[in-house]
């Protein structure tokens, strides 16, 4: 009898015990767990060169003028390679500047199409955007066979988007057969803290046959698995990757009058993947 | 049974007893915190938040303010609506006052004071911002010209260096008058601090951003003006607002020659010498600075004996003077003459910079300078003589109309160079008047015009005619 309520009271100050410490900590595991991965660096560019240099041409080429109608989204700005648009600061970073001259924008677009191109791995950048409404700046890859398949049966997978007026806010989305343009299949994140124009951030896609992943600062915001997509995948070729600073169009609206200018997207690096 | 019932009770008791040894029955003083200030982030919401009150300002309609049930934002139950009056109101000539809470709060956790409004009309509000508690208002901030339309939109007012915040009582206030002399409403909803993390990008400023530069004397103060910030808001969008000084730390770059309180009053202490008034908010520079070049104690001018009854004065501290329409025409586009008047040990004086032109005018009514024989004025140039340097002092009579044109007006024009022009030391211009041929009489004068080159500065006192 005694002993069985020796037993009691040291159960009582036992459970009353794990009751009190296990009070504090309710709030979830904030960290991810995700599987390790043996990444080996393919292709990369760190920006490193003398201020005003244009980005290194065995890497980059660029999109010029203002495409058809606007390139597609009746974005307003005039496409060059002119070093005030597109060039190395000095410092380890590629700037692409959006200039406004009275109604009319200048910017840049380049890409590593017919340079550089792969299929599956992960790719990366680590960068600050441009902000202000009506400023869109992207990092994206494009399928390889889009000039003979053309668009959006190529497949377009977008690392990184953002609208200028709302800077703390980037999308990661994916074009496809069946979900392009306003269909996309897309996904939002915002920053809990901050903005993405004050400090870099790394923007990065994860995609092999079954799946693309999408990363803000080593968090996965967003996983689009192969059969989920109702419509064709099409992302078993090789992709080609594009940086641009885009002004106005249909995903963002207008710059307004009260849009400071210039705008700059700042590029630290750019990395492509293969797994090990 | 009763074993049961006596295991349940020891259960429960021995889990009491454990938890009233865990948590300590005694009251430990030592460990009492000093009482804070509440941290409630709510102005209004639905309704006035606790502790809150309201004062018009005079002059303005008192009962401007009122709860409203029907116009809300969303789905709220209630909105704060404001009536600006019609000119010539009899209840007051505009809408303005001022919401404090009767116990500080502390606001150093929060980054903005947001709210969402509308109007009646597409309209501009004077002056709305934050710190005036009625009193000191230590840390007060002002938006000028807040734009609002009939469309429920969100403003955002930043908040710099929330931390000096700890015990805030002004939460709002608002000041907005007629507009074309008719009235109008408007409404807020919604109102709140926040802890925005999305406002980027300050710019502190001193002087509007300018780089200033003044000459003066020992023991004049000067106040730091034009203090304000632009920030980055969230839609990525600039604003501007106006600050008091307190966000600010200012310092002197020789302390010899100027000191800066924290409330950025300037005090000039010592000269000759020179000393740069620069300022910071939150650890960021800001643009502008004034550069105090001290001339050190100030000489004043010779104090005029002439007796007063023989004396026509325009401008000195030794005689009454007479009516002047401006010692400052500022007459545009070609003058670029300013004025930075000053009082030093009482004596008031006038200062000239960026001297090409001036016209000093008295017109209202004309002077009548017949039995006068002469015009004095004291002059110092500021800075050592150039070579070639040329002071003209124009008088122009309106004639008999005693206007300006007309056909009767006529002037004359004086000329002086060096020997008589110094620098840096006082210069008693004494001119006969008969000097000034020409002049077709002196019953009405009007207007002394003052020009020179190679003068870029200069004081003026003790300006009169005599005889």
């Amino acid at each position: 009898m005694k002993t069985k309520n020796n037993n009691t009271l040291w159960h009582a100050i036992v459970v009353s015990m794990l009751f009190l410490t296990t009070l504090p900590g309710c709030t979830p595991d904030e960290n991810q767990q995700l599987p390790s991965r043996n990444w080996q660096l393919v292709w990369s560019d760190d920006f490193n060169g003398t201020a005003g240099q244009l980005p290194d041409a065995a890497k980059w080429g660029f999109d010029l003028g203002t495409g058809d109608g606007g390139w597609g989204n009746q974005e307003l700005q005039n496409y060059s390679n002119n070093p005030n648009n597109v060039s190395l600061d000095g410092e380890g970073n590629l700037v692409i500047k959006a200039i406004q001259s009275g109604n009319s924008f200048t910017s840049a677009r380049i890409n590593t199409k017919g340079l550089f191109a792969q299929q599956y791995g992960r790719f990366e950048a680590r960068l600050k955007t441009p902000y202000g409404p009506g400023l869109w700046p992207a990092f994206w890859l494009l399928g390889e066979n889009i000039d003979t398949e053309g668009w959006p049966q190529c497949g377009e997978i977008d690392i990184m988007e953002l609208r200028g007026q709302q800077p703390d806010v980037i999308h990661g989305t994916i074009h496809g057969p069946g979900y392009s343009g306003g269909n996309s299949i897309t996904k939002g994140y915002a920053l809990p803290n901050g903005r993405f124009d004050t400090n870099y951030h790394i923007f990065a896609v994860e995609w092999d046959a079954d799946k693309i992943d999408f990363f803000v600062d080593d968090f996965l915001y967003h996983r689009i698995a192969k059969e989920d997509v109702k419509g064709q995948w099409v992302y078993n070729q090789p992709f080609y990757l594009i940086l641009n600073v885009a002004v106005g169009g249909t995903y963002v609206g207008f710059p307004t009058s009260q849009t400071p200018f210039p705008q700059v997207m700042v590029v630290d690096y750019v990395k492509v993947y293969k797994k090990g | 049974m009763i074993t049961k019932y006596f295991t349940s009770i020891s259960r429960i008791m021995s889990v009491i007893a454990i938890v009233l040894f865990v948590s300590g029955c005694e009251r430990d003083v030592a460990d009492l915190q000093p009482a804070s200030y509440p941290t409630n982030p709510e102005v209004f919401i639905d309704g006035f938040s606790s502790g809150l009150n309201y004062a018009a300002f005079g002059g303005s309609v008192p009962t401007a303010c009122d709860v409203d049930k029907e116009v809300t934002y969303g789905n709220s139950a209630a909105s704060m609506r404001f009536e600006v009056p019609d000119a010539n109101d009899p209840r007051g000539a505009y809408a303005g006052g001022v919401f404090y809470t009767s116990v500080g709060r502390n606001l150093s956790g929060y980054t903005a004071l947001t709210f969402w409004a509308k109007a009646s009309q597409p309209v501009t509000i004077d002056v709305v911002g934050l710190g005036n508690d009625l009193g000191a208002s230590t840390y007060q901030i002002s938006v000028p010209a807040l734009p609002m339309n009939t469309n429920w939109k969100k403003y955002i007012i930043p908040i710099p260096d929330p931390g000096r915040l700890s015990a805030e009582r002004g939460m709002f206030y608002y000041s907005v008058g007629p507009v074309d002399g008719k009235g109008f409403t408007f409404w807020i909803d919604n109102m709140q601090f926040e802890k925005l993390t999305t406002i980027a990008y300050a710019t502190p400023a001193i002087f509007s951003g300018e780089t200033r530069s003044v000459n003066s004397f020992a023991g004049i103060s000067i106040p730091v003006e034009g203090i304000s910030a632009g920030f980055n808001l969230p839609d990525g969008t600039n604003m501007q607002v106006n600050l008091s000084s307190s966000y600010f730390t200012f310092s002197s770059s020789n302390e010899a020659i100027a000191t800066v309180d924290s409330k950025g009053l300037v005090t000039i202490v010592g000269g000759p010498g020179t000393a740069v008034i620069t300022a910071k908010m939150q650890g960021v520079a800001a643009s502008g600075s004034l550069t105090v070049i001290s001339e050190g104690v100030y000489v004043n001018a010779p104090v005029p004996t002439v007796n007063a009854a023989n004396v026509i004065s325009l401008f000195s501290d030794a005689y009454e003077n007479v009516p002047v329409d401006y010692y400052n025409g500022y007459w545009a586009p070609y003058q670029t003459t300013l004025s930075a008047d000053f009082e030093a040990n009482g004596d008031h004086v006038l200062q000239y910079t960026d001297f090409n032109f001036v016209g000093i005018q008295f017109s209202t009514p004309t002077i009548n300078a017949s039995t006068m024989t002469h015009l004095h004025m004291d002059c110092y140039i500021t800075s050592a003589l150039a070579g070639g340097a040329q002071f003209k002092v124009q008088l122009v009579d309106f004639g008999a109309d005693g206007a300006y044109g007309g056909g009767d007006d006529s002037n004359a024009t004086v000329t002086f160079t060096s020997p008589t022009l110094v620098g840096q030391s006082w210069i008693g211009f004494e001119i006969p008047l008969n000097n000034f041929s020409g002049l077709a009489g002196k019953a009405h004068l009007g207007q002394i015009i003052l020009e020179g080159t190679g003068i870029s500065s200069f004081y003026l006192d003790n300006i009169y005619f005599h005889k």
